[in-house]
C-alpha cells in the first residue's frame, strides 16, 4: 500500500504544489484537490495490491490468526488443509479458485490503470 | 516599487555558489533576467514567489515587507501576491481548462473573471479539454491566464516559452505583452533569447554566478553603435527613430539587433514588421571581439 503511493508522490513534479501554494491554496487544500486526485492509478494499484496480499496470506494467519473453519478459515490454509489430508481434488478446486480471483482482480487493474477502460466511460 | 535584496548560498554542480541580490523594480516594467544555467535565475523568481527561503535579506513590495528575515517576517506563498509560470506549464492534469482556471479563484471572487480571461487569452475552444490532450503552446496560454486569475500586480515568467517553436514563442510573447499592459503588472521574465528579450523587456539584468553583472536597456546590451558592417543580411525592422533629420532604424537580424541610418524618403517606404534586406558596399567589415 505504502510503496506504490510513495512512488506515486514522487513521480508527480514538484511544481505542481508549487503552483497551488502560489494560487494561494493550503497544503490540505493542495493534497485533496491536486495531489490525490493525480496519483489515483498509485492509490488503485496500492489498494488492490494490499488487497491481493491479504487473500493469498498464510503464515502469520496459520500461526497466530487461528484455523477456525467456516470463521478465521482463508483460502491459502484451506488448500494446504486439503493437501495434509490427501485430498488432492478438493485442494486442486480451492486454488484454481484462489487463482482466478487475483487474476481477475490483477486484470481488471491493469486495465483501469491502462486506460482501456475510459472509452465505455466517455 | 518593489525592493529585493537577500542573499542565500546555493549548491550547483560547479559547487557552492552565493546568490546575492540587490534590486529595484518600479511598477509596471517589464525586466528580464538573462544569464547562463545555474546563474541564480530560476533561484531568484522563486525565493521572490516564497516559494524558496533566502538565508536573510528582505523583499518590500509597495512599502509592505513580504520577508524580513531580521524582523522574522516571511509571508508563504499563499499570501503573496505573485503569478508564476512554470517552464512545465505545471497545469493540473485531473482537472480540465476551464477547471484550472476556476480552481485559481479564491473564495471571494467571482466567476466572470475567469470567463474573462478565457476570452482575453482565446481559450473558448479549449476549455473543456485536458491538459494531457493540448499542445506545449497552448498549456502554456491556459497557465498564463490561470496566473492571472487572482489578478497579481507582479507576474514571474521562469523561461515560460524555452520549450515552444519559435512560431508559438512569437504568439505567446503577444500574448505575455498584452496582459502585462492591459493588467499593469509589474513583469519578471527569465529568458535565454535575445529576440525575446529586445522584443519584450523594458530592462534587462544579466545574472552570472548568483551576482547580478550588468543591468541597462536590452538595446543598449546588446548593440555596439560604433560598428557597421560590410554583409548582407535579412532582418525584420523592429523599431524606427526619427534623430534630427535621419532615421536609425532597429533591424533584428537572427537573435541580433543591428541600427541602421536611412533617410526620410526611405524611412518613408519603411514600416515596423517590414522584412528587409541590410546590405553594405563601401567598407570593409570590421571584426571586433565581444569578451
Amino acid at each position: 500500500m505504502v510503496h506504490p503511493i510513495q512512488s506515486g508522490f514522487a513521480n508527480l513534479p514538484d511544481s505542481l504544489t508549487d503552483a497551488a501554494y502560489v494560487l494561494g491554496k493550503s497544503k490540505t487544500t493542495t493534497l485533496f484537490k491536486v495531489l490525490l486526485p493525480n496519483i489515483k492509478p498509485s492509490l488503485l494499484t496500492g489498494i488492490v495490491l494490499a488487497f491481493a496480499h491479504t487473500i493469498g496470506e498464510f503464515g502469520v494467519v496459520l500461526m497466530i490468526g487461528g484455523n477456525i473453519p467456516g470463521k478465521t478459515k482463508v483460502a491459502s490454509i484451506a488448500i494446504y488443509d486439503e493437501v495434509e489430508s490427501l485430498n488432492y481434488g478438493m485442494a486442486n478446486t480451492y486454488s484454481l479458485i484462489l487463482f482466478s480471483i487475483t487474476f481477475i482482480i490483477l486484470l481488471v487493474v491493469y486495465l483501469i490503470n491502462g486506460g482501456y477502460l475510459k472509452r465505455f466511460w466517455e | 516599487m518593489i525592493e529585493l535584496s537577500f542573499q542565500k548560498k546555493l549548491w550547483s554542480s560547479s559547487g557552492d555558489m552565493l546568490l546575492k541580490v540587490d534590486l529595484a523594480i518600479r511598477k509596471g516594467k517589464l525586466i528580464t533576467l538573462f544569464g547562463e544555467s545555474g546563474a541564480g535565475k530560476t533561484s531568484l523568481l522563486r525565493i521572490f514567489a516564497g516559494l524558496l527561503p533566502p538565508d536573510e535579506g528582505r523583499i518590500l513590495v509597495n512599502g509592505t515587507a513580504w520577508l524580513d528575515t531580521s524582523m522574522k517576517i516571511n509571508f508563504p506563498p499563499q499570501k503573496r501576491k505573485v503569478g508564476f509560470l512554470f517552464q512545465d506549464y505545471a497545469l493540473f492534469p485531473n482537472m480540465t481548462v476551464k477547471e484550472n482556471l476556476l480552481f485559481a479563484l479564491n473564495d471571494k471572487q467571482d466567476k466572470k473573471t475567469v470567463q474573462e480571461l478565457i476570452e482575453i487569452i482565446e481559450l473558448g475552444e479549449l476549455q473543456n479539454r485536458k491538459p494531457g490532450s493540448i499542445s506545449g503552446g497552448q498549456k502554456q496560454r491556459v497557465a498564463l491566464a490561470r496566473a492571472l486569475v487572482q489578478k497579481p500586480a507582479i507576474l514571474l515568467l521562469d523561461e515560460p516559452l524555452a520549450a515552444l517553436d519559435h512560431a508559438m514563442r512569437v504568439k505567446l510573447q503577444h500574448y505575455i505583452l498584452q496582459v502585462h499592459r492591459e493588467y499593469k503588472l509589474t513583469t519578471l521574465l527569465v529568458s535565454h533569447d535575445i529576440a525575446e528579450i529586445l522584443k519584450m523587456s523594458d530592462y534587462m539584468l544579466i545574472l552570472d554566478e548568483g551576482k547580478i553583472i550588468k543591468e541597462g536597456i536590452p538595446g543598449e546590451i546588446f548593440t555596439h553603435k560604433e560598428v557597421s558592417g560590410k554583409f548582407q543580411f535579412t532582418g525584420e525592422i523592429i523599431g524606427m527613430q526619427k534623430q534630427d533629420f535621419i532615421y536609425i532604424v532597429s533591424i533584428l537580424i537572427g537573435n541580433e539587433l543591428v541600427k541602421v541610418v536611412a533617410d526620410e524618403t526611405e524611412a518613408s517606404k519603411l514600416h515596423i514588421g517590414d522584412k528587409v534586406l541590410v546590405a553594405s558596399k563601401a567598407f570593409n567589415p570590421i571584426i571586433r571581439k565581444i569578451i
